[in-house]
């Protein structure tokens, strides 16, 4: 009795270890760190949205590898950020790490993915630290730096709208601070001059007080960085307080993307820049949209795209080491030199790891972001405090 | 800062002033009426936001009335909410310590926040203002002034006055006040304080709901709106004194005059102005402004 149960457990030993090696050739463990609760909810539901439907144009896997989800969480609280991410790393032993929105809890997960040496893949945080003082082999990003498309709206405002000068205004927190800085810089080197640089406490939305300051500068044009319900009243109570047909309001896309509804007569004619629009005339783009439309019953927006290119380019990092996502040189090489064929263009990976992407310009006709033109082509970010590639 | 810049300035104040009054009243009355402390008060802002944007198309449907008829609606099922959510929870809460009110209350928030994502998702909307409201007249150079603006600032007058009235003037105000001041007492006069707090109560909720389907056109709908006006309202009525309405009046005007001045000639600090308003008020008066009873 004892020998067949000393057996019986070393069959059922055999069969496992078999069973798990096989799994670990065969499958790819995938760490979705997100927000699904919470304002940013909707980004998250988006960005796995598009990273799922890769996988479903590609027989629902990923460079022929089957793909395990483990998902956390990350509710945009900074506070929880390194827990959150340990759990994927420590607790589920993911391979790759994809996350996230905000951009505080983007910072912790690259801290601890340098420190564990994880795989890092950011689909929407546009921490300009990520890929500047903080870049790493192992980190890459598929949406954007905060510089990236400020730079390109002080280029717009100054060479092609002909302003000279501005006031930039936002909430006093990271993201506002880069955006307000990296459209300073581009309007600036073209000659304009920021007058007045004002910001009220995230998440305050009292902008009256604000928006009297700028009737009294008096500029040629106003830079304002502002997200999701923010981003609404700001459009809405610089319409209400007059300043609209006088002083003309510029921003990155995110002032006018996924708010025009709630905006209305308020955004119209509205400029902004964005690596992304509604209507660009890319095949690839219009067969994004179709499927992503049948998959989900929803339009896709700027973060799908994102999501889905990072689905993208895991696989041409995962092709490129045969499938095995241990050699990890192998996989980060392939990555650096994928060419993405993106919903948004044509996308490459800069030295830090940035997308190198154009950005467009896009003008508010009724509820829809029409791109008009490319502010710039093939644009990188500096990354400044890099230490990748030189 | 030129004259006509300064006066701008003030009358911004004025109305932000008044707008956190209409919302920190209510939470000042059940505070200081029924000793319960409510976080949840902010929750009822963010669901009167969400009725001006969702009852909308309902109610246009049946009673035909845009902006003003969601404002009755609106009000009228405030009321039910706070006397139904009074039955089935504050009641349990009066007399008891401030911890426990403040996790049950914790708790709500909680609850009313993922019923909104469930129900009504989490998306931003606008609301249209009324289109008798919606010009604006000029001020200055370079700047209008919505008139739905003053509007809001026009409303929150009336409702102050009619508070101010009602509980001055009135047989019911009357037993409200001698309620707070002594429950025992007022109760063997034959006076149903059970059902008294009940109607306090729905009036707090009612106020909070009003104030958020009025501030709903210039604020616009998001997720977690709540959150951001309860902060600024217990800083209200802490600097006004527990249970005063004159006081919360005052306090809201004040922190009016500080938040928009602040961000404009000390923008580094503006975020804290307010707080350190509060420290050195409850220096030189440790209760508040005010008093109540």
């Amino acid at each position: 009795m004892t020998f067949f149960r000393l057996a019986f457990a070393a069959a059922l030993a055999a069969g496992t270890t078999a069973s798990a090696f096989a799994q670990a050739t065969d499958r790819i463990k995938v760490g979705l760190m997100l927000p699904y609760t919470g304002t940013y909810a909707s980004l998250g539901t988006a960005i796995e949205n598009g990273f799922r439907l890769y996988l479903d144009e590609n027989g629902g896997k990923l460079a022929g590898k089957t793909v395990e989800f483990f998902k956390v969480d990350d509710e945009s609280d900074p506070a929880k950020a390194v827990d959150n991410t340990n759990k994927l790393v420590k607790r589920d032993n993911v391979d790759v790490l994809v996350g996230t929105v905000h951009s505080g809890v983007a910072m912790a997960m690259a801290k601890v993915a340098r420190e564990t040496q994880t795989l890092l893949i950011v689909p929407n945080a546009g921490a300009d630290a990520i890929t500047g003082p903080m870049c790493a082999p192992n980190i890459f990003r598929t949406s954007f730096s905060n510089w990236q498309p400020a730079y390109a709206m002080g280029l717009v405002a100054a060479e092609q709208q002909k302003h000279k000068t501005a006031v930039t205004i936002t909430w006093k927190y990271a993201a506002g601070d880069e955006s307000a800085k990296g459209f300073k810089e581009g309007f600036e080197s073209k000659g304009g001059k920021v007058v007045k640089e004002l910001s009220l406490p995230f998440p305050n939305v009292e902008f009256q007080a604000l928006l009297t300051e700028i009737a009294a500068a008096k500029p040629d044009a106003v830079y304002a960085f502002f997200a999701g319900g923010g981003a609404v009243k700001f459009v809405k109570d610089y319409a209400g307080a007059g300043l609209k047909s006088k002083i003309p309001l510029y921003g990155p896309g995110f002032l006018t993307d996924g708010t025009l509804e709630a905006q209305g007569d308020a955004a119209s004619g509205m400029l902004t820049t964005l690596h992304y629009g509604d209507d660009l005339a890319q095949p690839k783009d219009k067969q994004f949209r179709l499927n992503y439309a049948k998959a989900y019953k929803l339009q896709p927006d700027v973060y799908a795209v994102q999501g889905y290119d990072a689905a993208q380019l895991l696989a041409a990092g995962l092709a490129a080491a045969q499938g095995d996502i241990k050699k990890r040189d192998a996989v980060v090489r392939g990555m650096e030199q994928a060419r993405l064929d993106s919903p948004r263009g044509a996308l490459a990976m800069s030295k830090a790891h940035n997308p190198v992407q154009d950005v467009y310009l896009r003008k508010v006709e009724g509820h829809a972001n029409k791109t008009i033109g490319v502010a710039v082509k093939q644009l990188a970010d500096p990354a400044r405090g890099c230490k990748l590639g030189t | 800062m030129d004259l006509a810049t300064f006066l701008i300035q003030c009358l911004n104040s004025l109305q932000y002033g008044l707008l956190l009054f209409l919302v920190a009243s209510g939470l000042t009355l059940i505070f200081g009426i029924m000793g319960v402390i409510n976080l949840a008060h902010g929750s009822f802002y963010m669901i009167g936001a969400y009725m001006a944007h969702a009852l909308a198309p309902p109610v246009a449907a049946t009673f035909g009335g845009g902006f003003f008829a969601v404002l009755a609606v609106g009000t009228v099922l405030a009321v039910v909410l706070g006397y139904v959510l009074e039955w089935a929870f504050f009641s349990f809460l009066y007399g008891r310590e401030h911890l426990q009110q403040v996790l049950m209350t914790y708790g709500l928030i909680l609850v009313f926040e993922e019923l909104r994502s469930l129900l009504l998702g989490d998306d931003v909307h606008g609301v249209q203002a009324p289109p008798s409201l919606a010009g604006s007249l000029p001020l200055g150079e370079l700047m209008t002034y919505p008139v739905y603006r003053l509007f809001i600032s026009g409303v929150c007058v009336a409702l102050a006055l009619g508070m101010y009235f009602v509980f001055t003037r009135t047989r019911i105000g009357m037993m409200i006040r001698a309620g707070s001041a002594n429950r025992e007492m007022v109760q063997s006069l034959g006076i149903d304080i059970q059902f008294l707090y009940r109607v306090v109560f729905a009036a707090g909720v009612a106020i909070a709901v009003f104030a958020g389907m009025v501030a709903a056109p210039v604020s616009s709908v998001y997720p977690g709106m709540g959150n951001s006006v309860l902060i600024v309202c217990f800083v209200v009525v802490v600097i006004g004194g527990i249970g005063s309405i004159r006081g919360a009046l005052l306090a809201a005007l004040l922190i009016g005059a500080v938040d928009t001045f602040g961000k404009v000639l000390l923008p580094q600090a503006a975020g804290v102005l307010v707080y350190v308003l509060m420290a050195l008020i409850l220096l030189w008066k440790p209760d508040g402004l005010f008093k109540a009873g």
